[in-house]
């Protein structure tokens, strides 16, 4: 390609908080009534304050240390004004000019690092709802905590950009300070693409806003990579400008031109007083900090596949639980390919197994008490409600699932099987050098046992058995 | 501070204000009455005192309210169209304190708009008269609550104060006005006017009735995060010896009387021993401008919220969101009001911001740090509270300039956070109020409260 993209991303996190930024109300507005999640600070009531949420400002350092960000022990909050229906108080309480947290960067899974310009807690605003001659407001997103996140210009491709979000995402679910609920606007994305030919100064840029997959994300910046690349060879300029994003068609649409941008008056928030966090009190907050994506791929490098690990790293619990037990390489394997495969494996993920269950499970397997279809039949039953309080043991048995192994009994049993007149042409064919036959053999010892033998020693037994007789 | 006992009931106690407000009606003192609430309140009181129940330390006690303070009992206008409609769900901080000491609100007092203005001619609902004549103004803001107390209707009023609203009426009308530290009442519920110099304050007859509501209503409030930690009532006590006076306010644009008042105050202090200390603060003659420019940008923010969208006001004929916006506030805004918007709106757009509010601001730290030094040198500051006595209703109205130079003396103490006691010293030959203030160091309230006592 002739042009060089350059890509910096703005992503607004919801913070999963009790409650809101400024106020003692539910954050949590999921399947409740419109305006039921609203306090008179909410609503700006006249003579209403705010009251900062200590929980917001915790999150905010933590979702700073999963990007490597120095954590500013300054930070003050301004007001930005403009007049809608979706801003009650006519103005957005916002750190932009003091942000609580500062530089740092985002590793992708290849390596490349993304670095962050910096972070800073604002609240959100409502929703409208438009109809033919009139509009609805719903309040109850007002006021929900964001952490607005500003990469550095250092993304080059789509598929980057693509990559910064889902890292971005990860890394925020594993810090634990959002739902990660995309389809909801847990996270939004805002894209600012430019083309510049090599060697010359940054292009001019437009700014694709409010895109909630990483997908559209990626898709956005090849469609505005091709119409700037269209205008530019043309000898057409690039107008600066915000676009929508039109998932169904593909494309990008100007909105408005940065040049009537608004004037947003910010001044100093003077409800709030300016937020001094002391070195302790950082480290306070950053106490049983988690692991991350990247502490987990170098603690499972060589043990899990590497495709098994970028499955299991879209779910913070999976990884936790893989990091509590003993063989994570089996467990690994029944969460990608049996536990994600379920129905309902989203509703499984909020109660997992403990370890003790899983390692027990993974030691009857290695022992070969268990088949690998009776495993994963004891696995599956470790989520189901009636019985996910009792240990793996105790399920095999109620499955009746536990493979013999006693070489005694598996003996007798093949004794029994030798001895009857339906197998004599079998045993007549093996021993004649039909190797295949032995598999109909085993077949009917494990028929004899009703399933509970372990077919890989019954068969050295049968061998044996019939080499003597 | 008298209150209801077994002998005098707060029966009648609310009754005797309910009906000395009526016979005061052509003041316009009140935007509102309270009578039915605060008739139960008071036969409430009455049963706790009969059951030999505590009723609390202003067991009915009849106040005002100046109209800006945010209670379910009526509407909260403050004195304006946009908000005349306003039930309010919640009870503000300090409302709550006094009624929990068995305080009854006897009605809702006049201000100016929003409490923009000196006079409490910018009322939606016309301008209330100064007690002493009834051709002059109240002063203002909180013009009802100085008059209602004035004239005793009731034992004392609330008021807010952001540049001078309770001290200079206060003065006006020959009453006690004080402006505590900025922070040591809450302000939640309180219409907000200018966030980082609006505090709340009360008009009483006496420094002993002003400590008693202090000592109630001061306090760390999680719901105002402005508010200071609880000290008025840890205040160790101050041996006062030194007290200043400003040389630059001695000149010929005081009024001679206000001049003589002081002279003579500061005489009566120095028999009483104390030491008179001539202050040099060159810096507070830029506090007026400072104060236009900071106060208008937070008014300009604090009312971006009345918008027609959620409460009250919402103009009829508006055809689209941007009429809503325009005519509602155009038609529910007073003209005072829409003047500091402007003003607000002005400084603090992109490419004056730095010439006017930033600098502003650093020209703040100049005038808190020139009173740091002056405190040094004394206990407290004693000035007059505004260069003139009360003014003629509508001389000023149509000159804005000269009605912000009445704040002159009143608004540099807001900048600077100071509490700031407002005491009647005496009339004029024409029988109108002289008012002086005396100015501490911040949390110097409970000790200025207790000089006043011993000069009384």
């Amino acid at each position: 390609m002739k042009y060089e993209i350059t890509i910096g991303i703005e992503c607004h996190v919801q913070l999963a908080t009790k409650t809101k930024l400024f106020s003692e109300v539910d954050n949590d507005a999921r399947g409740k009534e419109p305006n039921s999640c609203v306090s008179p600070v909410d609503y700006a009531l006249p003579g209403m304050l705010p009251r900062l949420n200590g929980e917001a400002i915790n999150f905010a350092i933590r979702a700073g240390r999963a990007m490597n960000c120095k954590i500013n022990g300054q930070s003050r909050f301004d007001r930005k004004h403009y007049f809608y229906p979706d801003s009650p108080k006519g103005y957005q309480i916002t750190q932009f000019y003091h942000p609580i947290i500062g530089e740092g960067y985002v590793e992708l899974p290849d390596g490349k690092k993304v670095r962050i310009e910096h972070a800073h807690l604002e609240g959100d605003a409502g929703k409208l709802t438009h109809f033919d001659t009139y509009s609805l407001v719903d309040l109850n997103r007002v006021d929900t905590p964001l952490l607005e996140i500003v990469s550095m210009p250092d993304i080059h491709s789509a598929k980057d950009a693509h990559d910064y979000c889902k890292a971005l995402w990860r890394l925020m679910c594993f810090a634990g300070v959002t739902n990660g609920d995309l389809y909801n606007g847990n996270m939004r994305f805002d894209v600012n693409t430019s083309l510049a030919k090599p060697g010359e100064p940054l292009g001019t840029r437009t700014e694709v806003k409010n895109l909630n997959s990483f997908r559209s994300v990626e898709r956005a910046v090849e469609y505005e990579v091709k119409r700037q690349a269209k205008l530019l060879d043309k000898g057409e300029k690039v107008v600066q400008e915000t676009r929508g994003w039109n998932d169904a068609t593909g494309e990008t649409t100007g909105q408005r031109s940065k040049e009537e941008a608004k004037d947003y008056r910010y001044m100093p928030e003077p409800d709030l007083p300016p937020l001094n966090l002391s070195a302790e009190f950082i480290a306070k907050q950053l106490e049983n900090f988690p692991l991350m994506p990247s502490d987990y791929r170098e603690k499972f490098a060589g043990k899990i596949a590497d495709d098994t690990l970028e499955i299991l790293l879209d779910y913070p619990a999976l990884m936790q639980k893989l990091a509590e037990v003993k063989d994570a390489k089996r467990v690994s394997n029944w969460f990608a390919s049996v536990l994600l495969a379920e129905e309902k494996s989203a509703e499984y993920l909020n109660d997992l197994p403990t370890a003790k269950q899983l390692d027990d499970l993974a030691e009857m397997t290695e022992k070969a008490e268990l088949s690998s279809t009776g495993a994963k039949d004891v696995f599956l039953h470790l989520f189901d409600p009636q019985m996910k309080t009792r240990d793996a043991r105790t399920i095999a048995k109620e499955l009746n699932v536990l493979q013999e192994n006693d070489s005694s009994a598996l003996e007798a049993i093949v004794d029994q099987v030798l001895q009857d007149p339906a197998c004599a042409k079998a045993i007549e064919d093996f021993k004649n050098g039909q190797e295949k036959v032995l598999g109909f053999l085993v077949g009917q010892v494990m028929k004899a046992s009703q399933g509970k033998a372990n077919p890989a020693a019954v068969q050295p037994i049968l061998r044996q058995k019939i080499t003597d007789r | 501070m008298q209150i209801a006992t077994k002998e005098v009931s707060a029966v009648d106690m609310v009754k005797t204000a309910l009906e000395k407000a009526k016979r005061f009606e052509n003041y316009n003192i009140f935007i509102s009455l309270n009578e039915e609430n605060a008739l139960r309140k008071a036969k409430e009181i009455d049963e706790k005192i009969k059951k030999g129940e505590n009723p609390g330390r202003l067991a009915g006690v009849p106040y005002a309210l100046k109209d800006n303070f945010l209670n379910p009992e009526g509407n909260s206008t403050a004195a304006s169209k946009i908000l005349e409609p306003l039930g309010s769900p919640i009870t503000a901080t300090a409302v709550e304190k006094l009624e929990k000491e068995g305080a009854i609100m006897i009605g809702r007092a006049n201000l100016d708009a929003f409490a923009h203005g000196s006079s409490t001619e910018n009322s939606y609902f016309g301008p209330t008269k100064n007690s002493k004549d009834e051709a002059r103004v109240a002063g203002g803001s909180s013009g009802g609550s100085a008059v209602a107390v004035a004239l005793d209707i009731v034992q004392f009023a609330t008021g807010t104060d952001t540049g001078g609203s309770i001290r200079q009426p206060a003065s006006f009308n020959g009453v006690f006005g004080f402006k505590p530290t900025y922070g040591t009442i809450s302000r939640y519920g309180v219409v907000a006017m200018a966030s980082s110099t609006d505090v709340i304050g009360f008009f009483t007859k006496s420094a002993d009735d002003m400590d008693l509501l202090m000592s109630i209503c001061a306090g760390q409030d999680p719901k105002d995060m402005t508010t200071l930690p609880d000290y008025y009532n840890q205040t160790p006590a101050k041996d006062v010896k030194r007290i200043g006076v400003i040389k630059d306010f001695d000149n010929d644009k005081v009024a001679p009387e206000i001049r003589e008042a002081l002279k003579s105050e500061v005489k009566k202090l120095e028999s009483k021993g104390c030491e008179i200390v001539e202050l040099d603060m060159p810096t507070l003659k830029y506090a007026l401008a400072v104060y236009y420019i900071i106060v208008p940008a937070e008014v300009s923010s604090n009312l971006s919220r009345y918008d027609g969208i959620r409460y009250a006001y919402r103009s009829d004929d508006a055809k689209d969101l941007a009429d809503v916006y325009s005519k509602t506030r155009n038609d529910g805004f007073m003209p005072e009001n829409k003047r500091r918007i402007m003003i607000g709106n002005f400084v603090l757009s992109s490419g004056f911001y730095d010439a006017y509010y930033l600098k502003a601001q650093k020209a703040r730290t100049k005038i808190i740090e020139e009173y740091s030094k002056a405190f040094e040198k004394c206990d407290f500051i004693l000035t007059p509270v505004a260069p003139n006595p009360a003014f003629k209703l509508g001389e000023k109205v149509n000159d804005p300039v000269s009605m912000y130079l009445e704040d002159v003396m009143s608004v540099p103490i807001n900048l600077a956070g100071l509490p700031s006691l407002s005491l009647p010293v005496g009339e004029t030959k024409d029988g109108l109020s002289l008012g002086l203030q005396l100015i501490g160091p911040r949390r110097s309230d409970k000790n200025i409260l207790a000089f006043a006592k011993e000069l009384a």
